[in-house]
């Protein structure tokens, strides 16, 4: 992408503090901005601070990201068709009520990769159509390995991170960018009050930083916090007989 | 939700921890509200103890989002968290400045609102609540109240300089002033002593920046020696050709920052006396007329993120005062002359012209204000109270967003306003609900 454009950037999941934190940067570069979330109308104040602020448009969508059925109308209602669609999608639920509760489980697995995914896919088909635009997923470092703390999250991110790996492999030759980022630890309200590592930590402003220049640079996968590539890659790399046994 | 939190003032005197809660939304905002003894605190720039609540402290910055603005009457409405820098980024470029603006861009408007703050403008603008058309303010059951000049118009003159005292400020609308570029176009007058420097604000009544760096460590028949800057927001025709291409450019600079706490040595009366004397020289060759960018003209302080950190690690204490102005002069003469004999010197010494203000509990008066600062130690809290009695005796008064340390009987002496403010917050059961550690100081 060069240069602000007249073509709006779709945030999906904007309500969220990163998926605001990501419409202030791109707004700020010039682009008209659309926020798509669930109950969009609590999302007021937030559209005209945006707009206020950054001078450009910002508009409000209803969209849920469990409705499947809705989507392909979703995507052909936003005209003109967007350059940048981002999709910061995602439900982390309690990993206990997961392992216990499968509608809980499933909730969590079609929000985190079913729903994003889809959603992608269909923007995925207009934009190779015109030969142009930029797919972003929020995916997450949960989805680098499965661990007993988080997995049914981790399995349903890990999911994404492989449609977006696939995604990009398939639209690399046709025009259309595909772009994963990895924020590690983040610093919002699904987070406060965890005791997170301050080091290890993004505030949602950083994510939005980190996104953009991902977007400029036509990154394919980022970590926000370049220390997160290597402690996945030691996670990684741990034997299966000694991971089984360790808590992560 | 609530955590445990070393409160302090843009002075870092005094410290102390207590209970500081970051409501995300109004309806939590409303329910902290409900708390007793708390007051609101904005981006933490009064100097001393007025945003530490007496028994918790809603820190407000997370309401902090612009919701209208009308380019036909230039009204800005936005929640009270807005920093004033915010505004200047978003509006300047389309040619709008705030009304009134105090020396540093880093205050919320909530902050602005609540010490009814003045700028280089007020001899004939006013304070920052001359241009707010109404505020919206969560009182003690929770509830919204809007108040202007014509709906609840106790509430709103009561709120305007009222140090969070009479509820949250939640939201505001304020009007903001057409600029034609980014440009300030000064004026410095070099001025011998305190009476020339007086003549100079008088003879310059029309300028609509007025102030004045004075040297307060000039004794003698320099007493008072000051630099007077006038300023105008420079029009199209007055640019020179360079910038008249793009009027509403910002120059780049690089910021600089004090990272850590000087050691309380590296300002002592040495190195005071050594900047003043280099300002002093450095303004003298800057005389006549020049053209500034906003941002050196209005915060040149902000230039240096953290200076509050020069103080060491003890901090250091502003000391403002007004003074009306038949009396200006002698209490002038006898405050600077009672600073310099002590050698405390004060790193920053600001000379400014007020002109007439009727308000009920804001600072402002129509005379002259001095504003100096001071490491915090004994021999300072020992000069202040003199201070104090110099400011009372000639029929002035200090100005709450800079104190830290003020006796309640000094106050209440020097302002009437400050016992019939009290008896109204008992009378509305707002005495219990609202406080800070300042307001209980001060028995307000």
């Amino acid at each position: 992408m060069t240069g602000p454009t007249t073509k709006p950037v779709v945030i999906l999941g904007g309500g969220s503090d990163i998926g605001l934190a990501i419409a202030h940067r791109f707004a700020q570069a010039g682009n008209p901005i659309i926020l798509a979330a669930r109950n969009v109308e609590r999302l007021e104040t937030n559209r005209s601070d945006i707009a206020l602020r950054h001078n450009v448009d910002v508009t409000l969508t209803e969209f849920d990201v469990l409705q499947t059925g809705t989507m392909a109308a979703f995507a052909d209602g936003i005209e003109p068709a967007p350059s940048v669609v981002i999709s910061v999608i995602g439900a982390m639920g309690e990993q206990s009520d997961n392992e216990k509760d499968p509608d809980a489980a499933a909730v969590v697995m079609r929000s985190n990769y079913e729903g994003p995914a889809l959603m992608l896919g269909i923007f995925a088909e207009r934009m190779a159509a015109a030969g142009q635009g930029v797919l972003v997923g929020v995916s997450s470092v949960a989805g680098d390995r499965g661990r007993a703390t988080n997995y049914v999250y981790g399995s349903a991110k890990a999911g994404f991170t492989a449609f977006l790996s696939g995604l990009r492999n398939r639209l690399a030759k046709q025009g259309v960018h595909v772009v994963t980022v990895k924020p590690g630890f983040v610093a919002t309200r699904m987070t406060e009050g965890m005791d997170l590592p301050k080091a290890l930590t993004a505030a949602p402003e950083e994510v939005a930083e980190k996104t953009f220049q991902a977007v400029e640079r036509q990154r394919d996968v980022i970590y926000v916090r370049p220390v997160w590539w290597l402690i996945m890659r030691i996670i990684r790399a741990i034997p299966e007989r000694i991971f089984k046994k360790m808590s992560l | 939700m609530m955590r445990t939190s070393e409160l302090m003032g843009w002075g870092r005197y005094p410290r102390r921890p207590g209970p500081l809660a970051a409501p995300r939304t109004v309806a939590e905002a409303c329910d902290l509200a409900k708390l007793q003894g708390v007051v609101a605190r904005g981006n933490g720039r009064a100097y001393g103890d007025s945003a530490m609540g007496a028994a918790a402290t809603i820190d407000m910055r997370g309401l902090n989002r612009m919701i209208a603005f009308d380019p036909e009457t230039g009204q800005l409405e936005a929640e009270a968290g807005v920093i004033l820098g915010d505004v200047i980024d978003a509006f300047l470029p389309r040619g709008w400045f705030p009304y009134v603006t105090p020396g540093t861009k880093f205050v919320s408007l909530g902050g602005a609102i609540a010490a009814d703050v003045h700028g280089k403008n007020h001899h004939c603008d006013g304070s920052f609540g001359s241009f707010v058309d109404w505020i919206d303010v969560i009182g003690a059951d929770g509830q919204i109240t809007r108040a202007s000049r014509d709906q609840n118009p106790d509430l709103f003159s009561w709120t305007i300089g009222g140090m969070g005292l009479t509820g949250v400020i939640l939201r505001a609308a304020i009007r903001l002033r057409p600029v034609q570029s980014t440009w300030i176009k000064q004026q410095t007058i070099v001025t011998p002593n305190l009476s020339s420097a007086m003549a100079a604000f008088e003879a310059a009544q029309d300028a609509t920046y007025s102030v004045a760096w004075i040297d307060c460590l000039a004794t003698g028949a320099d007493l008072g020696r000051s630099l007077v800057m006038l300023g105008e927001h420079a029009t199209d025709s007055d640019l020179p050709h360079q910038h008249r291409l793009h009027p509403f450019k910002t120059p780049d600079k690089s910021k600089k920052s004090v990272p850590f706490d000087a050691p309380s040595a590296a300002l002592n009366s040495l190195t005071v006396k050594a900047f003043n004397a280099l300002y002093w020289r450095k303004g003298k060759r800057a005389a006549g007329e020049t053209f500034v960018d906003w941002d050196s003209y209005f915060y040149p302080l902000d230039g240096i993120l953290g200076w509050n950190k020069i103080y060491g690690r003890r901090g250091f204490m502003q000391y403002q005062c007004v003074l009306p102005l038949s009396t200006s002069e002698a209490g002038l003469t006898e405050i600077l002359t009672e600073t310099a004999r002590t050698g405390q010197g004060s790193f920053l010494a600001v000379l400014k012209r007020f002109g007439t203000q009727e308000s009920r509990f804001s600072f402002p008066m129509e005379g002259y204000t001095l504003a100096l600062d001071f490491p915090a130690n004994a021999r300072t809290l020992g000069l202040l109270d003199k201070l104090d009695a110099i400011t009372v005796a000639h029929g002035g008064r200090v100005y709450l967003a800079k104190d830290a340390r003020m006796a309640a009987t000094t106050l209440h002496s020097a302002d009437p306003r400050a016992t019939t403010f009290t008896k109204m917050r008992h009378d509305t059961g707002l005495h219990d609900q609202f406080a800070s550690a300042q307001s209980e100081r001060l028995l307000l």
